[in-house]
């Protein structure tokens, strides 16, 4: 888990998380005990549909503002740490 | 043990869009690094993303020229994974209610029909690109991050693994460029990236049911690359299993220039890309009107027009085939027919010297040199007699240079062909007496003379002597003799 969410944890912190994610667990748990099978799926919290925009282009970042939060940059580019 | 390859391909296509699928940054090709780019598509937070509709749109339309089922219902989810190219940790794309599925589409391959279904074809964002500093991607100390092509609406179009060669995988990727450029919505240029293909590839000993373990083949960025690397695969796989041994589950990476599969580096854990419903994104539905509003605006598909050119024309296959898996191919060929070239001729040209001159100059159907209504002059001018086939091939190659008309080279060149019998006949007298060896030749049952004697008059008429009338002068002359 801490893995796939590229965190990582102290001894006592793993053993904090442990005891919240189990209590999660045995919420849902709870929950699998009801019968949903005649319950739609909820997609989506609000009940709105097809919210779209035209094919028209606006103004973008200039590169000086795409980068203004860019820990290191090169070039134009954002540079980032080796990744493999 | 003879083994058959199974293959399911996976392709992606950019959409010929204004603006990206959820931003209005514009989806140009080639832009300085990071200028098309604004808090959606860089995923600043707070931002909210809003669906463009011409993506919708363009999905749609692919979907039922791909035979497909449109979803009345659909929504987008995000497809959780940390790699720079994605601003967000996360890409937009649809998981289990995708906007098309079940489709179809067929193919022939050596005079066999296949039908390759088609499970699913859903929307999503594009990443962006890394540039990796240092030689190759593990030497890097460091990758520079452009986001411009990030949030580029692409279509993954999925087929079931109904493929059975690399021959028939070309096929279908072929089939399936000409129906999005007839639909309108890619370009589909591999080369550029906006027409993209992985494979899934397995094994299995001829007449067994079940599949093989499969592996799948990324980084295939040329029809020719679809053809080698799915051949390679198979092969790999099969020899590996004859030499008693397994194949992994694995995903690989074509290397074009050594032509061979390699194993990516290995995963540290199972992929598993969390999928859930992107709350930034309300769902949508799609009704009977709109997707008959769009089914309206579908051109000929590239079968109805191949079967069109068969019946309408008298093409055999092969040429109705060759003609139509382009769609500006088969727009040239139709102006040409319409400009008065007979349409046989017309496809033979343009599938011999025509498509020679494009290939030579590297060059994309479009942006030939030679007008249609000019090629159909050329034709015209052969149907008319004033110059010969091989004459016109001359013409034709200064067309291309020049971008003249073929009736202004044949004036300024002098080409017009001689079919004036009595000026032929007076030479034909002249070749034959200085050439007594060819008449003995003849005498004596020697055919080829003929020919010999013919090539000397061309040489005489720089080629503008009428061949037809040529022969039938020289065998009337020698038998005379």
């Amino acid at each position: 888990m801490a893995l796939l969410s590229r965190l990582a944890f102290g001894p006592e912190e793993l053993e904090e998380m442990k005891a919240s994610m189990n209590s999660i667990l045995t919420y849902m748990d709870e929950l699998n005990q009801y019968d949903t099978e005649k319950v739609e799926p909820m997609v989506h919290a609000v009940e709105q549909y097809n919210v779209m925009r035209d094919d028209v282009p606006h103004t973008s970042f200039t590169n000086e503002e795409a980068l203004l939060n860019a820990p290191e940059k090169e070039n134009g580019y954002f540079k980032v740490p080796k990744i493999i | 043990m003879k083994y058959e390859a199974v293959i399911g391909l996976e392709v992606h296509t950019e959409l010929r869009t204004a603006t990206k699928i959820f931003c209005s940054c514009k989806t140009s090709f080639g832009a300085e690094p990071n200028t098309n780019v604004c808090p959606v598509c860089l995923g600043l937070p707070g931002v909210l993303p809003v669906l463009n509709k011409k993506v919708l749109e363009f999905a749609v339309r692919t979907g039922l020229a791909l035979n497909c089922e449109i979803s009345r219902f659909s929504k987008f989810d995000r497809k959780n994974y940390y790699y720079p190219d994605l601003p967000k940790n996360f890409q937009t794309s649809q998981y289990d209610l995708p906007i098309c599925e079940h489709g179809h589409l067929d193919i022939e391959v050596d005079g066999k029909k296949s039908t390759i279904r088609i499970t699913r074809a859903h929307m999503e964002e594009d990443a962006g690109k890394l540039v990796h500093h240092g030689t190759s991607i593990t030497d890097s100390d460091y990758s520079l991050v452009d986001y411009n092509r990030t949030g580029t609406p692409l279509l993954e179009i999925v087929s079931e693994p109904d493929i059975r060669s690399a021959k028939e995988a070309v096929a279908y990727m072929e089939k399936l460029r000409a129906i999005l450029q007839y639909c309108g919505v890619s370009d589909c240029k591999m080369e550029e990236g906006s027409l993209r293909c992985d494979a899934n590839i397995s094994v299995r000993p001829v007449g067994q049911k079940e599949l093989g373990t499969k592996t799948e083949i990324k980084n295939i960025n040329s029809f020719r690359g679809v053809e080698r690397a799915i051949e390679y695969e198979a092969m790999r796989q099969a020899q590996l299993l004859e030499d008693g041994g397994t194949v992994v589950q694995e995903t690989r990476t074509w290397d074009e220039k050594e032509g061979v599969t390699k194993s990516m580096r290995k995963k540290e854990e199972a992929n598993d890309y969390r999928y859930f419903p992107e709350p930034d994104l309300v769902p949508f539905t799609v009704s009977d009107e709109y997707i008959e509003e769009i089914r309206r605006t579908l051109p000929e598909l590239p079968d109805a027009r191949k079967a069109r050119y068969m019946a309408e024309y008298g093409l055999d296959a092969y040429n109705a085939d060759y003609l139509t898996n382009d769609k500006d191919r088969a727009d040239y060929f139709e102006a040409m027919v319409a400009a008065g070239a007979d349409p046989k001729d017309a496809a033979n040209w343009l599938m011999g010297d025509f498509a020679k001159l494009l290939s030579r100059d590297g060059l994309e159907m479009k942006d030939a040199p030679v007008k249609a209504a000019d090629m159909a002059d050329l034709l015209k001018l052969i149907t008319k007699g004033t110059i010969s086939g091989k004459i016109a091939k001359q013409v034709f190659s200064e067309m291309w240079t020049s971008g003249k008309t073929p009736e202004t080279i044949v004036k300024e060149k002098g080409l017009v062909q001689i079919s004036d019998t009595g000026a032929l006949e007076e030479l034909a007298d002249r070749i034959i007496a200085a050439n007594p060896q060819s008449v003995a030749d003849f005498k004596a049952g020697k055919k080829k003379a003929v020919g010999f004697l013919m090539g000397q008059i061309m040489k005489e008429t720089k080629g503008k002597a009428n061949p037809q009338i040529v022969n039938g002068i020289l065998t009337k002359k020698l038998s005379e003799q």
